[in-house]
């Protein structure tokens, strides 16, 4: 299939692109196009001339992976689009095809599902304490340093249940509760996509020489997150 | 000036806030940097305004931060807030307080895609159905916690213990007011005073005896963007951002920030630290950095809690400024004292520089 067909056969496209007359208002509101090489007026441009070639070079640009999902787009569209949400389905047809890998921006899909992924499926929740580690996590500063190095007494005294059965703020969530989520992952095509992600980040890896013989991608990893 | 067509546009930015009997919806980000919010939430709603509250151990993420980063197709998201809504219906409730920005907006732009294409929503129930057995009915209101906060407002200020004014000058103290983007600016409908005219903060504000600030890039992202800050190169996006805003707040010189969502709170919180590790600049008027505080946070200041039961502490840019301009009654000894009255850690962190 063409891929503009492709792109149209997904609701978030249908509602995210309807008549773009190419104002440009919003790139004036985008705030990945004040800081990164970005505009969401070519990128609506580029899908809307349907061409297969340059749909592809797109796929495999960073360009798509400079959005920050703040939809300030959606906001200002004179038309009512929404250039964010187009994102997303350019984003999820990248990475089904393999062609996140073409671009260094695109590469880093594989470690936000080491990290996110990982962390959802494990504790229920996005975000755990004990993955913002401070080495990685410079900007968090010497608080939450104080924070992580001192996790039981200081979510204690802020009454949260950290790690331990129950209700409240950071719970150990019961198996029972992420079994229902890892089947909606693997009934959704959730579990698929981290696997299709990363069956391509090891081609990648591979490729690039970064792949050691035991099949450990490290230097890839930390590559990715470090630029 | 037909000034009957201006009160006709205004009823739009209004909704609709369920006024009891609320689903506690938790979030990744607040959990871990503002537990003592989440606490503070519901004391304020159990304890001061004599609301009931749920607060489930069966939920979970709705999946946003990976829904945002791409990792988590929009099917899967459907059927994990399916199953949220799900456990809604089991805990006999139909009314949802959702702590996170980015949560609430991913609930609305299900439920509107469900309206819009009926056979997602279809699809999301057999998709629960095979997975989990359940089945689940759409909440009759959702709202985001700081909605809740707002609508009771005044029911807060009269349990005051504190205004937001300066008790050495009893002038209003310049409060900056920050909307996470999510919130409204993809469905105005759903926020109070809509994307435009936002006012789920500054009526907060108003209310307690501030004074908002209206500075230039009030409405600009704080630059979170997901990915651009969970990838460690990207990350620079972030801190010019939250930059951008806090140049154009400085000359402004505001006493303090105030965020309803947590990832902005905790965003502008630590990058004043970056920028002045970075470039050696400190913001606010006596150079301390501006203090940002959640709406909870806030609202608790107002009913006179203590600043370490909320988790002050915790914050990098430093409070205690703020405290001492309100002439709070508060022990500075304790702020790093544990539930069994000892020091935590070695030594104490060191906030702001």
């Amino acid at each position: 299939m063409e891929l503009y067909n492709q792109l149209k056969s997904d609701v978030r496209f249908i509602e995210g692109l309807k008549s773009c007359m190419n104002c440009g208002v919003c790139t004036a509101i985008c705030p990945a196009a004040e800081f990164f090489d970005y505009d969401p007026r070519v990128l609506m441009s580029v899908i809307q001339s349907k061409d297969n070639t340059q749909i592809e070079e797109l796929l495999k640009s960073d360009t798509i992976w400079n959005c920050g999902q703040c939809m300030s787009c959606k906001t200002r569209c004179p038309r009512g689009n929404c250039p964010g949400l187009i994102i997303s389905v350019l984003r999820k047809l990248s990475q089904e095809m393999g062609y996140f890998t073409e671009s260094k921006k695109g590469r880093q899909q594989y470690a936000i599902v080491k990290a996110i992924g990982k962390t959802m499926l494990e504790h229920g929740y996005c975000v755990y304490p004990e993955i913002v580690v401070p080495a990685a996590h410079p900007e968090q500063g010497p608080v939450w340093e104080w924070v992580f190095n001192n996790k039981e007494a200081v979510y204690d005294r802020l009454g949260a249940n950290l790690a331990m059965e129950g209700a409240g703020t950071l719970r150990k969530i019961a198996t029972k509760n992420l079994a229902e989520i890892k089947a909606i992952f693997d009934q959704t095509g959730g579990t698929e996509l981290f696997e299709t992600i990363e069956n391509f980040s090891r081609k990648k890896a591979k490729g690039m020489g970064m792949m050691k013989e035991d099949g450990k991608m490290d230097n890839y990893t930390e590559g990715l997150m470090n630029g | 000036m037909n000034n009957k067509k201006n009160t006709a546009d205004w009823g739009k930015y209004q909704k609709e806030i369920a006024d009891d009997n609320y689903y506690y919806a938790r979030s990744c980000i607040r959990q871990n940097f503002f537990p003592g919010s989440e606490r503070t939430f519901l004391k304020i709603l159990t304890q001061e305004l004599g609301k009931t509250i749920y607060d489930d151990q069966n939920h979970t993420s709705c999946t946003g931060i990976g829904y945002h980063t791409d990792i988590v197709p929009f099917e899967t998201s459907q059927t994990v807030v399916a199953r949220q809504f799900s456990l809604v219906g089991d805990a006999g409730l139909e009314n949802m307080a959702v702590s996170c920005v980015t949560s609430f907006g991913l609930y609305n732009e299900i439920v509107e895609t469900w309206k819009e294409f009926p056979e997602t929503e279809a699809k999301a129930r057999e998709n629960l159905k095979k997975a989990t057995g359940r089945e689940f009915q759409i909440p009759k209101n959702i709202a985001h916690t700081s909605d809740i906060i707002y609508k009771f407002r005044e029911e807060i200020w009269n349990k005051r213990k504190y205004s937001l004014t300066n008790s050495l000058t009893g002038k209003p103290l310049k409060i900056v007011d920050h909307i996470g983007c999510h919130y409204a600016k993809v469905f105005p409908e759903k926020g109070v005073g809509g994307a435009e005219f936002p006012k789920v903060l500054s009526g907060m504000v108003k209310s307690w005896g501030g004074e908002i600030v209206d500075y230039p890039e009030r409405r600009h992202c704080c630059g979170f963007g997901f990915r651009q800050y969970l990838v460690k190169a990207n990350r620079g996006y972030s801190l010019s951002n939250t930059k951008k805003k806090l140049e154009s707040m400085a000359p402004f010189q505001p006493d303090a920030i105030v965020a309803n969502c947590p990832g902005c709170a905790m965003f502008m919180d630590k990058w004043q630290y970056v920028l002045s590790q970075m470039e050696g600049k400190t913001y606010g008027e006596a150079k301390l950095g501006i203090p940002v505080l959640t709406y909870e946070e806030m609202a608790g200041l107002v009913l006179g809690y203590n600043p370490w039961d909320m988790g002050l502490q915790m914050h990098q840019v430093d409070c205690e400024p703020l405290l001492k301009k309100m002439g709070y009654d508060y022990d500075p000894q304790a702020k790093y004292i544990g539930v069994d009255g000892k020091q935590i850690g070695l030594k104490t962190p060191v906030v702001m520089l």
